[in-house]
């Protein structure tokens, strides 16, 4: 399983070493060539202006879409959670649109207002939430599910192919929500292959 | 409810983990710090005068007018710094105040004590400067959540960044092939508790984010550091000094993305204008990076 880790700015490392731990095989993506060869994608946290500006730049905003209407899983940690929302609030931030949610950066503030609080996932358990300047998540769509709260607010949901979390797992030791996501990757995967077979027989 | 908690190292930590991979940007006022958030810079450097001026200007050199640093704040979505004189904690609990995310105590400005600030008693994290692997460590033991190495601010001149770089490089590779026993006499020679060093040999780099710093002035020398390992760039004067700020704002974000394409950073370097005027070593009057050890 090859996991890309989109490598135009933000926290590529920690992403990497945890998809590396669970035995995947984690690629930065810097090229919207590289998306060819990958089976699911990482949108890390980061700064959404500087990460939307260099995706444009590059070519990634309609490959992306591509990608993600063929099967691509994609998992989006706080900035890109952002850049997944269908909605941006009160900003100029373009967003990739794949997932029916609206979102406000920076919800709670400066770097002082930033916090860790313990969460309760569904499926998973207790979880402890990193908050760094994060967005906070006010609409959702129907076809969205939730996962876990805070203070009423969804911080990770998921919609078919898509999930999204407003805190960083990857700042912690505990790799359970990256090892959803490789468990959704590999469901998707498996599809994939499948049509593949029926394309190759018809 | 469940219990929240702030101003952890975790916190310190994770957010300059979250800047990697980009260039924060020195600005003096709200217009530039939009122009820097338009090019890409991922965080804002609030302060008085860039490096080349206070060099060219002399006398005492002090935190910005906090009337500044709030009209920066407002105007932008990214984070922003401010920088504080070298042991000055009035200063840095005013910035702390203003709630800036991210304070430099730099050797820019003119020292304010010997001793640094201890910065394990403030909630907002703190970014200092090196030149080699004990001021680095030193640093991190007094509670920075990042470093940057310092160069030589303000000269438009890359060649101490890259020097600063290497050393630090060069001597964490040098921790792994040591003994016990010279870790050990490494760890006092420094200063620093030996758990410390023994974890930068073990992950084999500083514990916690290290940008590059200090005269870097083209795509071309934010591709260098990328290439000497640096997580990401302080453009100092560089930018706001230079024929053509919005373009060699955005030309550097990009060529710290794409540091190792050669071909990318051709295109970039093309047609930018002049960058600001640089200075020799031999021909500097006053080493900043010597002000604190």
């Amino acid at each position: 399983m090859k996991v890309g880790i989109l490598a135009l700015q933000g926290n590529v490392r920690e992403h990497a070493s945890i998809i590396f731990k669970l035995g995947a095989e984690p690629i930065r993506v810097t090229n919207t060539k590289d998306l060819d060869d990958i089976d699911a994608l990482i949108i890390p946290g980061g700064e959404s202006t500087a990460i939307s500006l260099l995706m444009q730049k590059n070519g990634f905003y309609s490959e992306i879409k591509k990608k993600n209407k063929l099967g691509m899983p994609v998992y989006g940690t706080c900035a890109g959670a952002i850049l997944l929302a269908k909605t941006i609030l009160g900003n100029s931030v373009k967003s990739l649109g794949l997932i029916d949610i609206s979102v406000e950066r920076n919800f709670y503030g400066a770097q002082i207002e930033s916090f860790e609080t313990d969460l309760e996932i569904k499926e998973l358990g207790k979880f402890n939430g990193i908050f760094i300047r994060a967005p906070r998540i006010k609409k959702l769509g129907k076809e969205v599910e939730v996962f876990a709260s805070h203070e009423k607010s969804p911080v990770m949901i998921r919609s078919h192919n898509i999930l999204v979390t407003t805190f960083h797992p990857e700042l912690t030791n505990d790799s359970r929500v990256h090892a959803y996501f490789l468990e959704m990757a590999k469901e998707y995967k498996e599809i994939r292959d499948m049509q593949r077979d029926i394309e190759v027989h018809n | 409810m469940e219990e929240k908690k702030t101003g952890t190292p975790t916190l310190k930590l994770g957010l300059a983990e979250m800047l990697k991979g980009g260039v924060i940007m020195d600005v003096v006022n709200a217009p530039q710090a939009l122009i820097a958030e338009k090019a890409g810079a991922v965080s804002v450097m609030a302060l008085e005068r860039v490096p080349s001026d206070i060099r060219k200007l002399g006398g005492v050199a002090r935190m910005a007018d906090p009337k500044k640093v709030k009209e920066i704040i407002k105007v932008v979505s990214i984070p922003v710094m401010a920088k504080v004189r070298i042991g000055h904690i009035a200063e840095a609990k005013i910035l702390e105040s203003l709630k800036v995310d991210y304070i430099d105590e730099s050797e820019v400005l003119t020292p304010a004590d010997d001793n640094h600030i201890d910065k394990k008693n403030f909630k907002v994290p703190f970014v200092c400067g090196a030149r080699n692997l004990g001021e680095a460590l030193r640093r991190i033991h007094e509670g920075a959540a990042m470093i940057r190495t310092k160069g030589e601010p303000g000269t438009g001149n890359v060649v101490e960044a890259s020097k600063h770089l290497n050393l630090i490089n060069e001597q964490i590779l040098a921790l792994k092939k040591m003994s016990r026993g010279q870790v050990k006499r490494e760890a006092i020679k420094m200063k620093v508790p030996l758990n410390l060093v023994e974890k930068t040999r073990d992950i084999g780099r500083l514990p916690v984010v290290n940008f590059a710093a200090g005269g870097i002035a083209t795509p071309a020398d934010a591709a260098l550091m990328m290439l000497l390992g640096a997580d990401g760039i302080f453009v100092g004067s560089g930018i706001f000094k230079s024929k053509n700020p919005a373009k060699m704002a955005r030309a550097i974000v990009e060529a710290t993305t794409h540091f190792d394409k050669p071909e990318v950073l051709a295109k970039l370097s093309e047609g930018l204008g002049e960058a600001m005027p640089g200075i020799e070593m031999e021909k500097l009057e006053l080493r900043m990076q010597d002000r604190s050890k």
